[in-house]
């Protein structure tokens, strides 16, 4: 192993553990938004509450898209080990439509129940749940902007270390999206309906 | 198409507040001035503006963090002058100003002047330190600085452009919300706080991953040195504790620009909350500020005594246990919020529990001390005043601990002149101490010590008269942020409290000298050896300044005090056979164009500017894209670079001797 | 606070005091021996005593975790005792009965209504010395802390919650109580006057508000709320009933009033 391969490695390992920490930061973000949630769940202001307002069956669709598209990403890095630039690709833009089908659908529970008069603006619990839910949207676009950065990488550069060592904190990424997104079904939307 | 901005935001509405707004684009026109005159624009953009350079982001850092202490040390006088005067008077200020003035006053000191002085400590010297060529992300690093600058920066262009928040530093709601305070005041703070903390978060992030990834072979964890230690700590709790000031004042401001319902009075708000996040930042934020001085006091004490440091592993236990417990305590900001008397009680013992640690550092200094020879160097007599002064303040936090006490002191003078006694002497002398140290390292040669001196007179003795008053008038029942007060029995008190400050303002004259006189005998003062003060450790091990790749062959420790185990047994200045290339990151203007994009960014949110919101959220997403794809960060300084570089260093350690 | 004129000022002052003397008993060797060693060790004092290796030391290494843990152990047992015997929401234990005041923080003054008495009064609290008084506290604006320094110290006050506090004068007197948490333009002003006076005195004070002053109730209360400083002390004749409630209840809206951890 020459020095410059050396020195590849160890930034590569250097990074993912900058990465993990961003992560575990953005993990006390969504404790403590999930904390502020709990707090504000009886501060509807004679508003709606969870029960009338959550459909379980958009949250399980929710739920499955998400899973789904984290193995998919599970199957991309796969194929990052292989080598195989079409694979990686094809498993890119199968985590993104699963993904842009979660967003989409999240999108429409927010417009809709803003159109019953169940916005942000509403009540404190609904400001807790717009806030909570809509973070975590908002990290999955992010993500979706990054599959898509990272596709136009894989195709134009090939899979050299940099762009894997990315594709990897990008996975990181998406897994951890996942872990949250299990929090909030369970947290919100299940005892909000039980 | 300018939001909420129109003509009526410029401060002609009082001479004072014109005042200040034409000091400020007076001095920055006069900055812009000299700069032209000295035709130093290019040399300013291509060297520092655009340097990822670990050692130069350090140092512009403190610049940042002096100008702010400058800024804020104005609000100080001010506000002593106004309380000085103001009995049964309305005092000098217009209404409503004074308010501005406490709340910029405690933003710019915690916020741009002492997170700015200890990250570009830290970033000049963790790195030498652990005998690394730089910080893990360096091009992160920059990001950070110019974050932390576009924050800072924000908070000025206030005196100028609209008027600054009345809500303290802590912005409480309901106050800090839109009912009551429909101003762009709150915004400006909010957003200056939200760009500079993620700049912070990540800075923590940085020195972590340097910290534990990059130290040269043989320094083991425990073989850090105490500053690397209490930087590795302060690091970990930026990381951790950032997100939650994050949270506070990202729902306060959807509070504000989305009319939601997170804290205020009605619609299911619930204010307790904010502060609850709020002080689970702002406890340990404590302690990112004040572990670093305690680390640059464990260097000094022991340089300066001519001893091996006493009890590094206590000290370093000490740490790590006050790094934890700081996650313990916030409640005690809020005892008289109406908390049952367990709960009350269990923050008030785990604030307590902290006193521990605290102490056996104390004593570790102490005995330290204990048998040395002791140089009175500035930065050492910086250390020993802030022992004696420290551990009053640490006593009058044991006295705030206890819940019932706290509801007599809570809110008063009593609480200010604690926190300015931990915040002074504990944080600012600390840093003040790591400055006049390093001086000589980061720029090569003497910091003048007489006139160090004399600052650290000035400022220790202006302390005791500004704050002494204050703990008395406390007692008193004197509450914090009057205007005005009809208490006559409070006046003399004042006075003695602005006479204190008028002495420190004679030790910031004191430092603005020490810059001037040292820069002036420069040429007289050179440091050729890079070891002024018999060092012990590795930053004293190469030149100073130091060089971009900061060693030219990597160096291998085998003791606590690398380099005075190398001096022993005399291989600290050995040459190698041959030299290798080295690889540098390579400048980028990328952090500076964030910097200038999330200043523009919190401008427009502040205004309502919102195509300008989305123009610079564009402009900064396309930057950092295009950063992150780039694979060619780094530039090859070659062998003979790296030869004739340190050539040059060992003739002038050779003309020495 | 260093002249308290209650009990329950009088027990934190002392609490102050005891808590302060344990720990001057470890503040004030560190200041003397750490301007000794400055002195002593100084360097050109060749004739000290020069140890520049020697540190450690397992003996004063266990010294120095034991001497603050032994003081913080004594202060943290006093912090547990006084913190339950002063709890704010502790009714006083005395032969007399307590004299129940509700407290609202408006913007900048300070309401006290006497529900058994039917009177209500601006920026004055009164009350009969050696009766303890029992206060429930709230706003009807932003958080605002209600402090009496030299009879009960101070508790938030905060819109659509209630919070309590105990005090009881020994003597008549003149106090000065405040709002000691920044609440905008008026806050510098926003003080009261507290009056302990004996039973009589305090009799014919109601009487003479009960005469005086005008009614309180839901078309007066919106004008008394509206922003203003330095009021001078006003007197309302009779209260609307449960006024005190509906001040709170207003900021918590029909049914699903939020569970504040504050206790009632």
């Amino acid at each position: 192993m020459s020095a410059h391969e050396r020195e590849e490695i160890e930034t590569h390992e250097q990074r993912a553990l900058g990465f993990w920490l961003y992560l575990m930061g953005d993990a006390v973000i969504f404790a403590l938004l999930f904390a502020t949630y709990a707090i504000m769940i009886p501060g509807t202001a004679g508003g709606p509450t969870g029960k009338e307002l959550f459909e379980l069956d958009n949250a399980a669709i929710e739920t499955v898209l998400l899973l789904v598209s984290s193995m998919t990403f599970g199957f991309a890095s796969l194929q990052v080990k292989a080598g195989n630039r079409g694979a990686v690709l094809a498993w890119l833009a199968i985590t993104f439509l699963l993904g842009a089908g979660f967003v989409f659908l999240e999108v429409r529970e927010f417009a809709g129940m803003i159109a019953k008069g169940a916005g942000p603006d509403r009540s404190g619990f609904l400001s807790a749940f717009f806030t909570l839910v809509g973070t975590h949207g908002v990290h999955v676009t992010m993500g979706l902007i990054w599959i898509v950065v990272l596709g136009a990488q894989v195709a134009l550069k090939g899979l050299s270390m940099p762009v894997a060592s990315r594709l990897h904190r990008l996975g990181l990424f998406w897994h951890f999206l996942d872990i949250a997104w299990v929090g909030i079904f369970s947290i919100v939307y299940l005892p909000g309906l039980l | 198409m300018f939001g909420k901005l129109t003509i009526e935001a410029l401060p002609f509405y009082s001479p004072i507040a014109a005042g200040g707004a034409l000091v400020t684009v007076g001095g920055a026109l006069l900055v812009a001035i000299v700069l032209t005159w000295l035709k130093a624009w290019k040399y300013l953009w291509t060297d520092w503006l655009t340097s990822v350079d670990h050692k130069r982001i350090g140092i512009m850092y403190v610049v940042l963090a002096l100008i702010m202490l400058l800024r804020g040390f104005v609000d100080a006088l001010m506000m002593r002058a106004q309380q000085a005067m103001a009995l049964n008077s309305g005092g000098y200020l217009p209404p409503e100003h004074f308010d501005q003035i406490f709340s910029s006053h405690g933003t710019i000191m915690i916020f741009f002047m002492a997170m700015p002085f200890m990250t570009g400590l830290m970033n000049v010297i963790v790195p030498l330190q652990i005998g690394t060529r730089d910080v893990a992300f360096p091009w992160l690093n920059a990001v950070s600085l110019w974050l932390s600058a576009a924050g800072a920066a924000l908070v000025m262009v206030s005196l100028v452009i609209g008027k600054f928040s009345t809500a303290g530093w802590t912005g409480y709601p309901p106050y800090s919300g839109i009912e009551y305070n429909p101003g762009v005041g709150v915004d400006y703070w909010i957003w200056a706080i939200l760009i500079s903390g993620v700049g912070s978060t990540m800075s923590g992030i940085n020195f972590i991953v340097t910290i534990l990834k990059r130290r040269a072979p043989g320094m083991t964890l425990m073989r850090m040195t105490p500053f690397v230690w209490t930087a590795l700590v302060a690091s970990v709790l930026m990381a951790f504790a950032f997100p939650a000031i994050t949270v506070a004042c990202g729902l306060l401001a959807l509070d504000r620009l989305a009319g939601m319902h997170f804290f205020t009075n009605a619609h299911g708000g619930n204010m307790m909350n904010y502060v609850n996040l709020f002080w689970i930042w702002g406890h340990p934020e404590v302690y990112i500020l004040i572990l670093p001085a305690f680390g640059i006091f464990s260097e000094v004490v022991s340089t300066f005594s001519r001893k091996r440091l006493f009890g590094y592993e206590s000290l370093v236990y000490a740490t790590a246990a006050i790094g934890i417990l700081s996650f313990t305590v916030w409640l005690h900001h809020f005892f008289t919020m109406g908390s049952s008397a367990n709960v009350n009680a269990f923050f008030g013992v785990m604030t307590m529990i902290i006193a521990v640690p605290t102490g056996v550092k104390v004593f570790n200094w102490l005995l330290t001390m204990y048998r040395g020879r002791i140089e009175f160097h500035p930065s050492m007599m910086w250390s020993i005043g802030f022992i004696v002064t420290f551990v009053i303040g640490g006593m009058t936090g044991v006295l705030l601990a206890i819940p019932p006490a706290d509801f007599l002191m809570h809110n008063t003078t009593f609480l200010v002149a604690h926190f300015h006694n931990m915040i002074i002497p504990g944080v600012l002398f600390g840093y003040l101490a790591g400055y006049m140290y390093w001086f000589p390292k980061a720029f090569g040669f003497a910091f003048h010590r007489g006139w160090g001196l004399g600052a650290f007179w000035c400022w220790i003795i202006g302390f005791y008269l500004a704050f002494m008053p204050l703990y008395l008038l406390g007692l008193k029942g004197m509450p914090r942020r009057m205007e005005t007060y009809n208490d006559p029995t409070w006046q003399p008190y004042l006075l003695v409290a602005a006479s204190g400050a008028a002495v420190v303002l004679c030790g910031i004259g004191c430092m603005v000298m020490q810059l001037y006189v040292s820069i002036r005998d420069r040429a007289k003062t050179r440091d050729l050896t890079g070891d002024p003060f018999n060092g012990r450790t590795l930053e004293w091990s190469t030149s100073s300044p130091p060089p971009p790749y900061n060693f030219a062959v990597i160096p291998t420790v085998g003791d606590r005090e690398a380099f005075l185990e190398m001096k022993e047994k005399g291989i600290a200045y050995r040459r190698p056979a041959a030299y290798e290339p080295i690889r540098i990151p390579s400048n980028t203007p990328i952090g500076v164009i964030l910097g200038a994009f999330g200043f523009v960014l919190g401008f427009a949110m502040v205004w309502h500017i919102w195509w300008l919101v989305l123009a610079s959220g564009v402009v900064m997403f396309a930057a950092v894209i295009v950063r992150s794809s780039n694979d060619d960060q780094e530039f090859t300084m070659s062998a003979a670079e790296v030869k004739a570089i340190e050539d040059q260093r060992f003739r002038l350690l050779g003309s020495r001797s | 606070m260093l002249d308290p004129k209650g009990p329950i000022a009088l027990a934190e002052r002392n609490l102050l005091f005891d808590a302060f003397s344990v720990m001057m008993i470890v503040i004030v060797p560190i200041i003397v021996l750490t301007l000794w060693f400055a002195w002593r060790y100084r360097a050109s004092n060749t004739k000290a005593v020069y140890t520049p290796t020697w540190a450690n030391s397992v003996r004063i290494d266990a010294l120095t975790w034991l001497i603050p843990t032994v003081i913080v152990i004594a202060v943290a047992v006093l912090l547990w005792r006084s913190t339950h015997r002063l709890d704010p929401y502790r009714p006083l234990e005395s032969k007399e009965p307590p004299i129940d005041v509700q407290v609202v923080a408006q913007d900048w003054k300070w309401l006290f209504i006497y529900p058994e008495q039917g009177i209500a009064v601006v920026n004055q609290l009164v009350f009969p010395a050696g009766r303890p008084v029992s206060l429930r506290i709230t706003s009807d604006t932003v958080m605002n802390s209600f402090y009496v320094p030299q009879l009960a110290g101070q508790i938030y006050a905060m819109a659509g919650m209630q919070t309590r506090l105990q005090m009881l004068a020994d003597q008549p007197g003149t106090f000065v109580g405040r709002n000691s948490q920044y609440s905008g333009g008026g806050y510098s002003q926003q003080h009261f006057e507290v009056q302990a006076m004996s039973q009589a005195d305090f009799d014919a004070w109601v009487a003479r508000a009960k005469q005086g002053g005008t009614p309180l109730d839901a078309t007066t209360y919106p004008a008394l709320a509206a922003k203003s400083r330095a009021n001078p002390i006003t007197y309302y004749s009779t209260v609307e009933p449960k006024l005190f409630d509906t001040i709170i209840d207003k900021y918590r809206h029909s049914g699903h009033a939020h569970s504040a951890p504050v206790r009632r």
